[in-house]
């Protein structure tokens, strides 16, 4: 099957290019990063997804699938970037999927999408709304593209449309937020607040989106691996240190002191969990996990030691 | 006050998936049941004296709502009820009562409910809870219930929906169930609603001796046999509420027999049946 990744640069759309690959596909991909030693097999082209350039792509090529990557967060653009690549290059990729006839185009989302709030229930369905952005509006830029994603449902009946809601990565690559938020020796946290955390092993998000692929579910989907487990715990587990600190001491102690910079909508995911359902992924993919959530903390601890991390 | 190795034994029988960590998929965890479940069964056999009567209508495996009338000011029916659950039951069982929503909001109360298995009072978690096999407690009579004074503690008040809609949707039996005593150990003479909105609650029972504290007196459980209704919880109001009646009518009945236990005009045997 020809399959076109736009974002193929980051560690995940590498991963999954190579396991495509690897199972007999063609691989194209578009990103404006480089990847130096791409295998042998791997087309990439280095260009913005939003110029025409990319649609010259989508017309030589001529894609039967297409696996969009290619969106950021707030921890990698800034707002007006962010918007510009996550809703305009949304935007993009889905007008050249049917300008060029792909038959399934496959968006790559989040698991942020549904918030975190004291009211938010556990194990979320597909068809929630996204409570969560009056108090973190950075997510705004996300959370429209998932929704635009997913009105190409109706909006292009003859494109079979997969929107991924993905939950957290956590493995030895050190890919994603939660890994990035455990990278430190110390990992802080909310005094009296132990949320939840899901996360999936990333050999198991590339078997996901792979999944997506051979199966062409259509429609909105929740991913996930195994059962949720308390921030504290996997803090622990990694061999990391928690340190618990007041929420107001917390929220005047953010980019000081060594703890990471972050939006303070972004304290309500230390407070409460978000927990997804992916019971009808499973079902219209035969996805099931292959790492447990012990594995997988166990890899991130291995290939991020904690004596090695700095404080 | 160290958990007796009968309770640290019978939570090790609890048939739930924990994980290596000792958690299961809504969080909860086994160390935090050995701490609340071991400071509440020292009131329950020491302090109180629960007598139990037909815990064997509570099914071992599978499903249920246990629901009951309101007994106490404050929650001391739900702990000494989900402790029964514990103690009296081969296999023993976790119950799971639905908080507050603004205790979630609460350092350390809103973490140590969630990994004792009482979630935020949402229908989903209703759901989720009892499509995944579990034990649900639920007090339909809600804050009404908690704020009868002394005189009105043998008396049922009205009863919500919710809980019949939650049990027609999902096919889950109902077990009914009547709490007495929870009256005589918290005798409110009357509900203070300005003390209540300084400490952010719906009110402070006001009891002869001022606080709110329970007394040592003898409780009672009298669990009767599950009852089961058809429906697939979109039925008219009317259809719902006459459901509805039957429970609290079985409820009512039930509390007129735990009375006559307590009385010594019935016995166990007679009660539970």
């Amino acid at each position: 099957m020809r399959v076109l990744i736009p974002g193929i640069c980051g560690k995940l759309g590498q991963m999954v290019a190579r396991r495509l690959v690897d199972t007999g596909h063609q691989v194209v991909g578009i990103d404006r990063r480089r990847w130096p030693r791409a295998p042998e097999g791997v087309e990439v082209h280095h260009v913005d997804v939003r110029k025409r350039a990319a649609e010259d792509v989508f017309r030589r090529f001529e894609p039967q699938t297409v696996i969009h990557m290619a969106t950021v967060s707030h921890l990698q653009a800034a707002d007006e970037e962010r918007y510009r690549i996550n809703l305009g290059g949304t935007r993009a990729v889905f007008n050249h999927c049917v300008a060029h006839r792909a038959a399934h185009c496959i968006f790559v989302g989040r698991h942020t999408y549904y918030g975190a709030a004291p009211d938010s229930p556990l194990y979320h369905s597909e068809d929630e709304p996204p409570m969560g952005l009056g108090a973190f509006p950075e997510l705004a830029d996300l959370v429209s593209a998932d929704l635009y994603a997913g009105s190409a449902l109706w909006r292009f009946p003859e494109l079979n449309t997969t929107v991924m809601r993905m939950c957290y990565t956590l493995g030895p690559t050190g890919h994603g937020t939660l890994a990035t938020f455990l990278r430190g020796r110390y990992v802080p946290a909310i005094l009296g607040f132990d949320p939840l955390y899901q996360y999936m092993h990333e050999r198991d998000v590339v078997g996901a989106i792979c999944a997506a692929v051979d199966r062409r579910p259509r429609g909105v989907f929740n991913v996930s691996g195994p059962q949720p487990v308390p921030l504290t715990v996997i803090a622990r587990e990694t061999g990391r240190t928690v340190v618990p600190l007041p929420e107001f001491v917390f929220t005047q102690s953010l980019g000081r002191f060594g703890l990471p910079k972050i939006p303070r909508g972004a304290l309500s995911h230390m407070k409460y969990s978000i927990v997804m359902d992916s019971t009808p992924f499973r079902e219209a993919t035969g996805f099931a996990h292959e790492v447990d959530e012990v594995q997988a903390m166990y890899e991130f601890k291995c290939a991020f030691p904690a004596e090695k991390a700095t404080p | 006050m160290g958990v007796s190795r009968d309770v640290k034994e019978r939570l090790r029988r609890l048939e739930i998936p924990f994980n290596r960590f000792g958690v299961d998929r809504f969080g909860v965890s086994r160390k935090h049941l050995s701490s609340a479940f071991g400071f509440f069964a020292w009131f329950y056999r020491h302090y109180f004296r629960v007598n139990v009567h037909g815990i064997d209508h509570v099914p071992a495996r599978g499903r249920g709502m246990l629901i009951g009338n309101h007994s106490g000011g404050v929650a001391l029916d739900a702990a000494m009820t989900l402790v029964s659950l514990l103690l009296e039951m081969n296999p023993p069982r976790l119950g799971h009562a639905m908080a507050e929503k603004f205790i979630a909001t609460v350092p350390f109360f809103g973490e140590w409910t969630n990994r004792c298995g009482h979630l935020s009072g949402l229908p989903e978690h209703a759901v989720k809870l009892l499509e995944d096999e579990r034990l649900l407690l639920v007090f339909p009579e809600g804050a009404r219930g908690t704020a009868k004074l002394y005189r009105e503690r043998h008396s049922l008040v009205e009863f919500g929906t919710g809980f019949m809609r939650l049990a027609l949707q999902t096919g889950t039996p109902i077990v009914p169930f009547a709490f007495l005593g929870g009256g005589e150990a918290i005798p409110t003479i009357h509900n203070s609603q300005g003390l209540g909105k300084l400490l952010g609650a719906p009110y402070v029972p006001i009891t002869p001796y001022l606080v709110a504290w329970p007394l040592p007196v003898r409780l009672d459980i009298v669990y009767g046999a599950p009852l089961r209704f058809e429906g697939s919880g979109n039925e008219e109001d009317e259809t719902v509420m006459g459901y509805v009646d039957q429970v609290k009518e079985r409820i009512a009945e039930l509390v007129d027999r735990g009375r006559k236990i307590r009385r010594g005009t019935l016995t166990t045997d007679e009660g539970a049946s």
